[in-house]
């Protein structure tokens, strides 16, 4: 035991000696025109769309080079605050944007709930209280993350107490679970569904309209590259990037 | 002997107390980070409780499930001459390698609802394994079996067969033969074999969430926890992790003494 203590004490005095890692000075732009890496974390429900935007942002700047990082709004603001590099940060609500930034951030897009089912909808599932039928396993995000607080909300709406089979982690490992035919139903984006009309079916219902998803958008402080954050998120709030969003199923603030 | 420990390279000491602290620091960054003030209190809720219980009676049980499986998988491998044997050991050591989500993955499409075996569970027996407990046992015993296999392998051809044919002569039966002679002799690394199953089912995550999902009280385990616990109260994250290291270090500690110390 006593070796034990001391095998635990020397890395304990290593770790006084360490500095903290410093992220490289912000580059100096000066000129007009983007150039660099942009580095953006995104809400997993924004895969799609970012992915398209970011290469017409390139498109648009041969001398840039947009780089995502995918996924739960939560993960991605805790990432951020422990130092990851990160130009732009696009979350899926706001209190996860607060997490990050109290101020700055932008309202860009809207989103609301649907009911993801498979092709066909073989249970024939038509309101938010058939999904609690005991027959239909139901898959919900996690209400630690945006898609789950939005769904526990909208439950609330219609008062109901669902019995989901598995709490997932984001908003995709939800849809998936669907998509795989491991559960029935989910609660999910309308962009969800749409992006996975392939797969899946969606049914909408009314209770969805009190239960909606803000997206707030920031281009952070201590960014590397504030020309390039900056002139992406414009790109974003462009008329051709409402354009993108609105056409996935988006809705405007 | 004093005089060959005189000579031990610096070059070499050097790295190894370096590889020694980034494998020890992390796990005293936990101890120096985690919340004391609250911890008691962090502790004391139900679903703490909840998941540390599930974790650890899946665990055990997948442990179960390894030994009545992997013991004799092992003997295979070791003792018989079957043809195909070296692929067989091939595959075992694939859930080593394998990143624990493809894992999940594969048992989804397997034992999934709409799996290759699992669609017939279902429709013959109502059975299906996704967000059971069952399930999180066959994920953890899935990516924990190899490293029972192993040991138990290297335990076997380590031992001297001819007191197994001694036994022969003597008039025994194989299965007597391997029951009462062969089993204590590897008993030893069948105890290594065992913990180390134990302690890598206790640690699983992505097989686990990937094909048994997260619920509560029913699939959610102590990583699955600290994972979701992460997202919203990185605080008691770091308290669900110190226990789940400490529970993993007690048990590893302990038992290494009692069983496998004097071997090792």
């Amino acid at each position: 035991m006593k070796k034990l203590v001391a095998l635990l004490a020397a890395p304990i005095l290593l770790a006084g000696c360490g500095g903290s890692e410093q992220p490289p000075a912000a580059t100096a732009g000066a000129g007009q025109s983007v150039t660099g890496e942009v580095t953006v974390f995104a809400a997993a429900s924004l895969t799609e769309t970012f992915t398209q935007l970011g290469k017409d942002f390139e498109a648009a700047n041969p001398g840039a080079k947009v780089k995502f990082n995918f996924g739960g709004s939560s993960a991605l603001a805790q990432q951020i605050n422990q130092g990851a590099p990160v130009d732009v940060f696009a979350s899926a609500s706001p209190a996860n944007m607060k997490q990050v930034a109290e101020t700055g951030s932008v309202t860009f897009v809207k989103n609301k709930l649907r009911i993801a089912v498979g092709k066909g909808n073989p249970h024939k599932i038509a309101t938010l209280a058939d999904v609690l039928n005991p027959e239909i396993k139901l898959a919900l995000c996690a209400e630690q993350v945006p898609c789950g607080a939005t769904a526990k909300k909208a439950f609330e709406v219609a008062k109901l107490t669902p019995k989901p089979v598995t709490l997932e982690q984001d908003v995709k490992a939800t849809l998936t679970k669907v998509k795989l035919g491991e559960v029935d139903a989910a609660l999910v984006y309308k962009t969800d569904v749409a992006a996975a009309t392939k797969d899946v079916d969606g049914v909408d219902f009314p209770e969805a309209a009190q239960a909606i998803n803000d997206y707030p958008i920031v281009t952070l402080p201590k960014t590397r590259n504030a020309t390039g954050g900056k002139a992406f998120m414009d790109f974003i709030l462009s008329d051709k990037g409402r354009q993108v969003l609105t056409k996935a199923g988006f809705d405007t603030p | 002997m004093r005089a060959v420990r005189a000579r031990v390279p610096v070059v070499l000491l050097i790295p190894a107390f370096i590889g020694l602290a980034f494998l020890v620091l992390p796990m005293a960054g936990l101890v120096i980070r985690a919340p004391w003030a609250t911890l008691v209190d962090q502790l004391a809720t139900a679903e703490v409780g909840e998941a540390l219980r599930l974790s650890l009676i899946c665990a055990t049980s997948a442990t179960v499930i390894c030994l009545v499986l992997g013991v004799p998988l092992a003997w295979m491998l070791a003792r018989t001459e079957l043809p195909g044997r070296r692929i067989a050991r091939a595959f075992v050591t694939v859930p080593l390698v394998l990143p624990p989500v493809v894992g999940g993955v594969a048992l989804l499409l397997v034992f999934g609802r709409r799996g290759v075996l699992g669609q017939y569970l279902d429709s013959w027996f109502g059975v299906s394994l996704p967000f059971t407990t069952a399930g999180v046992i066959v994920a953890e015993a899935f990516v924990a079996m190899p490293f029972l296999v192993i040991a138990v392998e290297g335990a076997l051809r380590g031992a001297d067969s001819r007191f197994e044919e001694a036994a022969a002569t003597l008039g025994a039966s194989r299965w007597t033969a391997f029951r009462r002679v062969t089993l204590p002799t590897v008993a030893p690394g069948i105890a290594a074999g065992a913990v180390l199953c134990w302690a890598r089912a206790l640690g699983e995550f992505g097989a686990t969430i990937t094909f048994a999902g997260n619920y509560p009280g029913t699939t959610q385990t102590m990583p699955l926890a600290v994972y979701l616990a992460l997202e919203q109260d990185p605080d008691s994250a770091t308290v669900l992790s110190l226990v789940l290291l400490v529970v993993s270090i007690v048990i590893l500690v302990s038992l290494r003494d009692r069983w496998i110390g004097a071997r090792a």
